[in-house]
């Protein structure tokens, strides 16, 4: 399902095989596992990469599996818990104590965008894949934390709007232009070099960890609330 | 004062009367709140609506007339005033609560309340050739509304805001489309009009949910919803 590798300072987390990665509870407790792992070997300079093979970075939740349930109550269910199962991997992200980045060379749909969102950077391909929240098209509303990502994440007010409100399937180039993404490449390759790149970038900055990862949540202080961190002020500044 | 057409999905709704300037008074007002009551009593999956204008202005704000008219004393006047800021609330609220998309075709200059009533939609459409927007309260010396102030902040980003708020600017087609506040502009009025109609068709076709569709919208415009007064719904259950 999902590999984590160490390359010097960079940690690389892998959604492995050709399928479209969705999330439900065996990725999930996958994903928390491996981001604990991430955190306890961090040190200054380290920096995290999420990447997936094949024609999807994440297609978002296992609707199949919410399906298999079989009643519209149990699927319902089934669908909630995926739904409040997953904000601990979005606050595991926000509290990593290191840069991240989401490196797409696949589509991201629904909680798959999300979770890309949830990372520091996102670089994409520009000539495929694209990024999209499918739910007002099959007709699902959003979790709290997902319009707090989108609007603390995303600054302009028409590009959150043509994402949530009008199901934009947005590609590279229109992403990296309207701020949702940080950089989009020509083809996979480009992409997962031009990530190492940067992720090695950020590593020689050697910042302290934990000072960092206080800092991103300031910055996104309602998602932050919403999956249930908390915020400390850290005093000590080396002057 | 305002009329309401359906054509297949689409509802027109068309800002009529005598006034050029189609201002805002508690007349119009009820009226457009009419209306949309009639497009969400026959609303249905795969409905939208547009709102088209006439003549120079799509609405060039409050009618001030209408303030100082019966008015005798400043005191009168400020009721009335107070009057019409619950009104145009009411009209915000009914605009964010439609379930359906809404474009604003704006044919000419709107200003002030005029330039709120456009916002209460989720898309807007200019005129290239003719008309301005613009927030005429710095120059007239009127502070702006709290509800005015919320529906900014969810619909407009950053500088943006300031530009059109704090700095009186007379804002033309073609830079409100690079300001990200206008989606599209047209040339002539029924270059406007008939991008509006069809940008509500476009999205008429999506046949997406009335009441998720709602949903959705509140979640973009929390801090605007919640001065209104509005609750959120239950997760709609997803057609899986």
């Amino acid at each position: 399902m999902c590999t984590l590798e160490k390359r010097g300072n960079l940690f690389i987390l892998t959604l492995t095989g050709d399928d479209q990665h969705r999330i439900n509870p065996k990725l999930i407790g996958d994903l928390l596992s491996l981001l604990s792992q991430v955190k306890a070997q961090a040190t200054r300079g380290s920096a995290l990469i999420t990447q997936a093979q094949g024609k999807f970075f994440s297609n978002g939740f296992d609707l199949d599996w919410a399906q298999a349930a079989g009643s519209e109550q149990g699927a319902s269910e089934r669908l909630l818990h995926m739904v409040e199962s997953f904000k601990p991997v979005v606050a595991a992200l926000l509290s990593l104590p290191m840069p991240t980045i989401a490196s797409l060379t696949g589509h991201a749909a629904a909680c798959g965008f999300v979770f890309a969102l949830s990372h520091d950077y996102i670089i994409m391909r520009r000539d495929r894949g694209v990024l999209y929240m499918s739910e007002v098209d099959i007709g699902l509303t959003m979790p709290d934390y997902f319009n707090a990502v989108f609007r603390e994440k995303i600054g302009d007010a028409s590009a959150r709007r043509d994402l949530l409100l009008r199901g934009l399937k947005m590609k590279g180039d229109e992403a990296v232009k309207r701020g949702v993404v940080e950089a989009a490449y020509e083809g996979e390759g480009e992409v997962r070099a031009a990530s190492v790149r940067m992720a090695e970038e950020l590593g020689k900055r050697k910042w302290q960890g934990e000072v960092y990862a206080e800092i991103r949540k300031g910055l996104f202080p309602q998602l932050s609330a919403v999956v249930g961190l908390s915020h400390k002020t850290i005093a000590t500044p080396k002057l | 004062m305002c009329s309401l057409e359906k054509r297949g999905n689409l509802f027109i709704l068309t800002l009529t009367g005598q006034s050029v300037e189609h201002r805002l008074n508690p007349h119009l007002i009820t009226s457009i709140i009419a209306a949309l009551s009639q497009a969400k009593a026959q609303s249905s999956r795969g409905s939208a609506l547009v709102t088209v204008s006439h003549g120079k202005f799509f609405c060039n704000g409050i009618d001030l007339d209408w303030v100082n008219a019966v008015a005798r004393s400043n005191q009168e006047a400020q009721q009335h005033f107070d009057h019409l800021y619950h009104s145009l609330k009411r009209l915000v609220l009914a605009f964010i609560s439609l379930p359906m998309p809404t474009v604003a075709a704006v044919n000419g200059h709107v200003a002030a309340a005029g330039v709120v009533l456009a916002l209460c939609h989720d898309y807007v459409i200019m005129r290239r050739d003719r008309g301005v927007l613009y927030m005429s309260e710095l120059d007239k010396g009127i502070g702006i509304p709290e509800v005015f102030m919320a529906l900014f902040r969810a619909k407009i980003s950053g500088s943006t805001r300031r530009d059109i708020l704090l700095r009186g600017l007379k804002i033309k087609g073609e830079e409100a489309l690079k300001m990200g506040i206008a989606e599209a502009v047209h040339d002539g009025e029924e270059g406007v009009t008939d991008a509006g109609t069809e940008m509500g068709d476009e999205l008429a076709k999506r046949k997406w949910d009335g009441e998720v569709y709602v949903e959705i919208r509140k979640g973009l415009y929390p801090e605007l919803c919640g001065m209104l007064g509005m609750t959120s719904n239950v997760t709609a259950t997803p057609k899986l």
